[in-house]
């Protein structure tokens, strides 16, 4: 697991505060290139409104985010996402009466030939462009091994097939940053292992760099460099795996939990 | 039993305080006095029906809604649709010939509200969004026409493409800082637009005609060429030129196939965006937008484009609807143009284009041959709306969505 | 002495009585979308026939009875309130109740097809034709300033404002002390939540239809009396005014929609008289348009953050 040192996301004391509720206070941390980066704490620490103030889905009330240098606090959530930072959600968020290939498709909304007049004689460069989204869901639809159910709806789907969906859709983007918000909630032992074996791919062959919400223990600890922990809004310690796990501040956050 | 009686009974009383002050105490002038002519049988046997209808209510729902659920009409595939939609172009072809003067003209209506249809099908079945004030397009589109023509002298030719645009913009303008609203707010303010519209029309009374509108509004020609018995100064008109002899039935058919054109070529565009990628923005952005937003794509201007675009086809069918009447005026714009084009669109099930047009068929043609009824028209038009809503929200004939399907 | 203070305070007092009518009906809008999130499109016809209501009532009463004038007014109000209790009731089991959990659009096209129906009910049973409301209430409060401008406060115009805040007061003390406000309070707070607390959601919802239509049945009667005429179509211009005052005041909130009813009132009758009278109804739709552009959530209300 070789870490360039580069960084890509960088968190500079982030605080969101909902008029009396402060859920996220003084949140700062690092995400290098091609790094798993995991980011866990008791319910109600904060996690996802970090994920959310990052995304563009709210405005911070304070602090500074940076992608590859470029700041991003309060920017709209699509102008985040087409800068290469996407995320999928606690509650899976598919486009369920389209097909799974569809959700892959719309996917590449940013990317395909959008031109209305174009598509509508059907013309070379649109045919092609379709071509080239339908053969790049092609691609992802193998690698996640769901083309068996590509022209079936979304909502049909069973339930771990709609998160390896989920993911494929933000993988298609061609994103820099990947934000898992849970992604093993609900998986099966088993799904859990083919989880932390895709994470681990689309690290080292796809050049993302993965920003992780979980509390699933066992895969925190397999495949995260680092690890935040949170709670109460408040970052507590940020540091390797192991470190974080034995952190005396962290089991008595944690009292009760594995 | 008894508790049944009971709701049977409460509901029956209530019924009758509803039917009392409308139907059963009607205020009527006696001279120069008013009477209350007490109509007591309306309330008593709209009493009794409500109270039978509950006390059979549970032996109903058995026998026969749940069957309903055995008997509903399997969703229709694509060669299905294909199939129907190839045959209703070809009766659409054949129509003028076998029909007379009155079938056609109205015939050339129901092709309008198809139009109008498409373009609010779009808006509401495609991008999801709730949009009240789709007449206020409509009207944009017929009083282009109807003002080029008043102060310009234009006809229909230059003014159709026109119509389009212009509705199209006042779609852009008013789209963009609207659009973000949330659902129930979308559908007040774009009510409030098409009422605004509406007000100005009827206000702007140096410009557009005020109340009385703007009439003479002429029928299209051909190629250059007027359609009429005789030509005004200096011009030849169509049938001089052919040698043919004027028949007040050409107009007609030359009316109904030009709007057959524009209706199949609005059929044409729908159906195209809906295969491309801005459709499936429309449809994945009324499913989630937040996901969409997640993956780049930009909401408003997703909508925007749905509103845009549905508004041009309201503007053609604006223009269409300016020279089959001649006249335009404020009245013919109002809300209840915006729900009746909104029923065609539930009915036919939202986001089915062949629905669509089934509904533009029958909410156009019913009314026509139920003259007689004129008065219950609009009774039944918000009863059917209400108990379609209750009992089959999905409209009357599902389709399967167009799917796009991966190529082995 | 300069005329333009007699003339602000007429055009003041004209603008909160046309307010007081905006309250009444806003306040139906405002519970109903404070506890199910739906906009009772036809609550602007409940307000017509509660005016209808009114004016069968006095004629069967009829209008030379010899009975005390306010005891006939009390009269009118109690029965058209009854009645439109009954149409509320029943239009929400018929036409919401049903479609509860569907998607936004579903109940919302059934709100619109109830307020045709209903137009055209009174239509076909009563006329569609303006219809005369004798003029019960006659007189009026006169002010001279200097020997030019009388401000002219008709009694039935007073009588609006008055009944208004009793009821208003009288609302505002219901809603906090009883145990069907406190109930409605915690529907409109969390209404998952408050069934599941054993809250009889269904029988709250119906109360908070029920109380709509009754403040709007009297605000129908009251201006019938003022205004001396009424046809079945005065429903939808009041209704979209209404619903404009209960999102202007903050949609959720009563006391929004009694401010939004009176700041809409005073803003149509003060563009009304100095901008033109034509355009006064486009005030309304451009003020709606306004206010859910700038400040969606109202004057009063909470700023809502969407769960992501």
């Amino acid at each position: 697991m070789s870490q360039s040192a580069k960084t890509l996301l960088e968190v500079s004391n982030l605080t969101m505060r909902f008029g009396g509720l402060l859920a996220v206070d003084g949140v700062s941390f690092e995400l290098h290139d091609k790094e798993v980066f995991a980011i866990i704490g008791p319910n109600g620490a904060g996690k996802t409104t970090v994920f959310n103030c990052i995304g563009g889905f709210y405005r911070p009330t304070g602090g500074s985010i940076r992608l590859d240098g470029e700041s991003i606090e309060g920017k709209a959530s699509h102008v985040v996402a087409r800068k290469g930072l996407v995320r999928t959600f606690q509650n899976v968020r598919l486009f369920k009466q389209l097909t799974v290939l569809e959700n892959l498709l719309v996917a590449q909304h940013s990317l395909i030939n959008t031109s209305l007049f174009s598509g509508l004689f059907k013309s070379r460069a649109y045919r092609q462009s379709e071509e080239q989204a339908q053969a790049r869901a092609a691609h992802w639809l193998d690698l996640l091994h769901l083309r068996e159910f590509a022209n079936r709806e979304a909502g049909n789907l069973a339930y771990g097939l709609q998160r390896r969906l989920e993911i494929a859709r933000c993988m298609i983007t061609d994103p820099r940053v990947l934000m898992l918000d849970e992604p093993a909630a609900g998986l099966n032992p088993q799904e859990k292992r083919d989880l932390q074996v895709l994470i681990d791919l689309l690290r080292r062959d796809y050049n993302v760099a993965v920003l992780l919400i979980e509390h699933d223990m066992s895969l925190v600890m397999g495949i995260s460099d680092r690890v935040l922990v949170m709670e109460h809004g408040c970052p507590i310690v940020t540091g390797l795996p192991a470190e974080v796990q034995r952190d005396p501040r962290v089991i008595k956050a944690y009292l009760g939990e594995e | 039993m008894f508790s049944r009686v009971k709701t049977a009974l409460f509901a029956a009383i209530i019924a009758g305080v509803i039917i009392a002050p409308v139907f059963g105490l009607q205020i009527t002038r006696v001279g120069m006095a008013t009477t209350i002519v007490p109509e007591w049988n309306m309330i008593f046997r709209g009493m009794a029906i409500v109270f039978v209808f509950h006390l059979i209510r549970p032996y109903l729902a058995k026998f026969i809604f749940k069957p309903k659920a055995k008997f509903t009409a399997p969703v229709m595939g694509d060669k299905g649709r294909k199939a129907l939609t190839f045959l209703l172009i070809a009766i659409a072809l054949i129509w003028p010939f076998f029909s007379g003067r009155s079938q056609v003209d109205i015939a050339t209506l129901v092709l309008i509200y198809v139009m109008l249809g498409l373009g609010l099908n779009i808006v509401v079945g495609y991008a999801g969004l709730l949009d009240l004030g789709f007449v206020g397009f409509y009207a944009v589109g017929a009083y282009t026409y109807a003002l080029m023509y008043h102060w310009l002298g234009l006809g229909f030719w230059w003014a159709l493409p026109c119509a389009g645009i212009m509705a199209g913009i006042f779609g852009y303008i008013l789209g963009f800082p609207v659009l973000r609203l949330r659902g129930d707010y979308l559908a007040i303010v774009t009510l409030g637009f098409g009422e605004i519209i509406r007000l100005l029309l009827i206000n702007l009374y140096d410009f557009t005609g005020g109340p009385d509108g703007i009439s003479g509004i002429p029928k299209p020609t051909v190629f250059g060429f007027p359609m009429a018995r005789r030509a005004p100064e200096g011009e030849t008109t169509f049938h001089d030129l052919m040698g043919w002899s004027f028949n007040n039935q050409d107009v007609v058919i030359y009316l109904y196939m030009l709007a057959l054109v524009l209706a199949l070529i609005t059929l044409f565009v729908s159906n195209r965006l809906i295969r491309m990628p801005v459709g499936r923005a429309w449809e994945a952005l009324r499913e989630d937008e937040i996901a969409c937003r997640s993956l780049g794509l930009n909401p408003t201007g997703i909508k925007l484009s749905a509103f845009t675009i549905g508004a041009t086809f309201a503007g053609f069918g604006g223009a269409f609807f300016a020279a089959r009447q001649g006249i335009v005026n404020p009245e013919s714009f109002g809300f209840i143009e915006s729900a009746l084009i909104l029923a065609i669109v539930v009915l036919g099930g939202m986001g089915s284009q062949i629905g669509v047009i089934l509904a533009a068929i029958l909410l156009t043609v019913v009314p026509e041959i139920a003259r007689g009824f004129a008065e219950y028209r609009m009774l039944v038009f918000g009863l059917v709306m209400v108990l379609m809503m209750v009992w089959r929200p999905q409209g009357l004939m599902p389709v399967k969505r167009p799917t796009v399907e991966l190529k082995a | 002495m300069s005329d333009l203070l007699p003339q602000l305070i007429q055009q003041f007092f004209n603008g909160l009585s046309l307010g007081a009518i905006y309250a009444l009906i806003a306040i139906g809008y405002t519970m109903v979308y404070g506890i199910i999130g739906m906009i009772n499109f036809a609550h602007g016809e409940i307000y017509m026939i509660g005016a209808y209501a009114g004016l069968v009532t006095l004629s069967v009463i009829g209008v030379s009875s010899g009975l005390p004038l306010a005891l006939v007014i009390l009269i009118m109000l109690l029965v058209a309130a009854a009645i439109t209790a009954a149409y509320g009731y029943a239009v929400e089991k018929i036409a919401y109740a049903p479609l509860r959990g569907s998607p936004r659009l579903v109940p919302l096209i059934s709100a619109i097809g109830m307020s045709i129906f209903l137009q055209n009910w009174v239509a076909i049973g009563q006329g569609a034709r303006d219809m005369a409301v004798p003029a019960l209430v006659t007189g009026a409060v006169q002010i001279p300033f200097g020997d030019a401008f009388v401000v002219n406060a008709p009694y039935s115009r007073i009588m609006i404002i008055v009944v208004t805040v009793v009821l208003m007061v009288a609302l505002s003390f219901y809603i906090k002390y009883s145990r069907m406000g406190r109930a409605s309070r915690a529907c409109s707070q969390d209404l998952r939540m408050a069934n599941l607390l054993g809250i009889d959601t269904s029988r709250v919802i119906s109360f908070t239809f029920v109380i709509g239509a009754m403040l709007a049945a009297v605000g129908g009667v009251l201006i019938a009396l003022a205004i001396g005429k009424l046809n079945p179509y005065i429903g939808f211009l009041a209704g979209i005014k209404a619903f404009t005052a209960a999102v202007l005041g903050g949609i959720g909130s009563i006391p929004g929609a009694m401010l939004g009813g009176v700041l809409l009132g005073l803003a149509e009758t003060f563009a009304a008289a100095y901008i033109s009278s034509q355009y006064k109804d486009i005030v309304a739709f451009g003020l709606l348009v306004l206010i859910l552009l700038f400040r969606p959530t109202g004057l009063l209300g909470k700023p809502e953050v969407q769960k992501v």
